[in-house]
């Protein structure tokens, strides 16, 4: 505990971050609970209803309630977010690892695959898988994890060449450890906090590349209600006449993108000092 | 210098040639061809009609025949046609280039004239007040969508000025062309400038502290001359390569903004030929952000030899 509020202390933009982040995560779990109408249901009335007493950040043109997507639109950002990074820096490590501790042709194969990767920027790469793949739940996820593999593998195998060199690394060669085991228990463990600092650094970038993906209409898909696509087009239509379907959706991407960015920054400072500003 | 030159050319055409197998194999991996899709879109079902349109494409061909078609147009210039439009891609293509070319150069221009010096105050004066909220300030900038905040400028000048920035016919005068680029440009261009304000500070902090800093200082320099003269000259060594990377990233962001702002650039079609299934174009409109972003990356990385004389290309 008083190691908590040390590191508070020394952190405070890291800590406003991780609240920020924690409150999308329990809007998320608790989305049933705390959103105040369905989130799907239509009601021709209250059409482009403005922010009131009972759609308290306003309507959209077919009447839901902005507020309630907007909760429940929190699952949808997250689930996609935690589930590319996860997909995306686990590929990555295991590739890292076995490029950078087994080298030779895979090694070879792998750098190779990651630089005709690279070349092409994040959200094209992603655009094109979904475009390939189709939209969907699923599909939205690995579009998204896909172009964040060669990244992570560099940054592990990096580390992992150095690491090889280490004198524990010989020690536990020199007393007959096979090199599957070294791998396992005395090198990825030592990945860990790179693997970390990386992941927490791509939270925020996925968060956005769903929505843009979700914006051009190509993420993920309807009854889900994505924060990307309540931003998308038809928002833009309503710019005069109902601004708050432009502003809200923006400030929970936003909010939460903020959130994750700076809680990455104090993770970095603390986990890696060396790359720290 | 020259055989590294040629070693680096020769792994680009590797890299090229890697991304067009990528391409072609990624558009073909769902079942059911093109022929099938149009057919469905265009609700025709005559299978006479659609076996002779496979054979038209060419869909009827082994994958490498037709992959080796494709590469063959691509190197003799010839880039094939449109499915929907129905005209050469070339013709598509060529004329939306110059518009987001601009828009990058302005957006990387931006970027580097906010960035830069924002970097320096903050490093300069590390840890006060105007470091701290010029920290949030770029946190928050690499936090926003850039097309909600395209939305919101948008929203700006219709409610406060009473006038669009979109873009719907090429520019007539001076003051619309800034508009309709600058506007565009400074949104999309705002992440690029929250990273290299960032990576200007460190890299500062970081020469602010070698010797040579002192040793400039201590023969009476005035600190001005320190800061510009001595670090910043060194200090934006790394930043080059940031922009290097930027300028590839920033086709990721001209993507929702060439749609949010109504710009017929090569980014925005990209959307819409994904949108229309149209893979001759995704195909070659792909290829050419990669080539981009290659040459891109050699040029920075020749740049950075050409400042850095301590760098030796090619040993």
């Amino acid at each position: 505990m008083s190691e908590f509020i040390y590191l508070a202390r020394r952190y405070p933009l890291g800590l406003a971050g991780g609240v920020i982040l924690l409150l999308f995560v329990l809007m998320a779990i608790f989305a049933n609970i705390i959103a105040p109408l369905d989130p799907l249901t239509t009601n021709p009335r209250a059409s482009l209803a403005a922010p009131g007493t009972t759609y308290m950040l306003g309507a959209d043109m077919m009447g839901r309630d902005v507020l309630s997507r907007l909760i429940h639109g929190a699952r949808i950002s997250l689930a996609v977010a935690l589930g590319a990074t996860f997909i995306g820096s686990g590929l990555g490590m295991l590739l890292g690892l076995i490029s950078g501790y087994v080298g030779g042709w895979f090694d070879l194969i792998v750098q190779r695959v990651a630089e005709i990767m690279q070349s092409l920027p994040l959200l094209v790469m992603a655009l094109v898988i979904t475009a390939s793949l189709g939209p969907s739940l699923v599909n939205t996820i690995i579009a998204i994890a896909i172009p964040l593999i060669p990244n992570v593998a560099r940054v592990i195998r990096a580390n992992v060449l150095s690491l090889r060199e280490l004198n524990y690394v010989e020690a536990a060669h020199a007393i007959g450890m096979s090199n599957t085991r070294i791998a396992a228990l005395h090198v990825l463990p030592n990945t860990l906090a790179p693997l970390i600092v990386l992941a927490t650094a791509q939270l925020g970038s996925t968060i956005l590349t769903e929505a843009s993906l979700s914006f051009l209409g190509l993420g993920v898909p309807e009854p889900y209600p994505s924060w990307g696509r309540m931003l998308s087009e038809s928002a833009a239509e309503y710019m005069r006449t109902a601004p708050w379907l432009v502003i809200f959706p923006g400030v929970a991407i936003s909010a939460v993108v903020f959130g994750a960015n700076l809680f990455g920054d104090a993770l970095r400072d603390y986990l890696d000092p060396r790359m720290g500003d | 210098m020259l055989s590294y030159l040629l070693r680096r050319l020769g792994l680009m055409v590797l890299t090229l040639f890697g991304v067009s197998i990528a391409i072609f194999l990624l558009l073909r991996i769902v079942p059911g061809n093109i022929a099938d899709i149009l057919f469905d879109s265009a609700g025709m079902i005559d299978p006479a009609e659609k076996q002779k349109i496979v054979a038209e494409l060419g869909l009827d061909q082994p994958l490498v025949v037709q992959y080796a078609q494709w590469v063959n147009g691509l190197l003799h210039g010839d880039l094939g046609y449109s499915y929907v439009s129905e005209k050469p891609v070339l013709d598509e293509v060529l004329p939306r280039i110059p518009i987001t070319a601009r828009l990058a150069a302005l957006a990387i221009m931006f970027a580097v004239c906010t960035g830069v010096p924002i970097g320096v105050i903050s490093a300069v004066r590390q840890n006060s007040g105007i470091d701290y909220g010029l920290r949030v300030f770029s946190l928050a900038a690499l936090s926003l969508p850039s097309f909600w905040l395209g939305l919101l400028v948008l929203m700006a000048f219709v409610n406060w000025a009473g006038l669009l920035p979109i873009y719907d016919k090429a520019p007539q005068t001076w003051g619309m062309a800034i508009l309709m680029y600058g506007v565009p440009a400074a949104t999309v261009g705002l992440r690029s400038s929250a990273l290299i304000m960032r990576l200007t500070r460190s890299s500062m902090l970081e020469v602010m502290r070698m010797d040579y800093i002192r040793t400039a200082r201590s023969k009476g320099l005035s600190e001005p001359a320190v800061t510009f003269i001595h670090a910043l000259r060194n200090a934006l060594l790394p930043v080059i390569t940031t922009i290097g990377i930027e300028t590839a990233f920033l086709f990721g962001g001209l993507v929702v903004t060439e749609t949010v702002f109504n710009i017929p650039g090569v980014a925005r079609f990209l959307v819409e030929a994904i949108r229309w299934r149209d893979y001759p174009m995704v195909q070659n409109l792909v290829m050419f952000i990669a080539t981009v972003v290659v040459i891109v990356n050699l040029i920075v990385d020749l740049t950075y030899a050409f400042v850095d004389p301590r760098i030796r290309l090619g040993s």
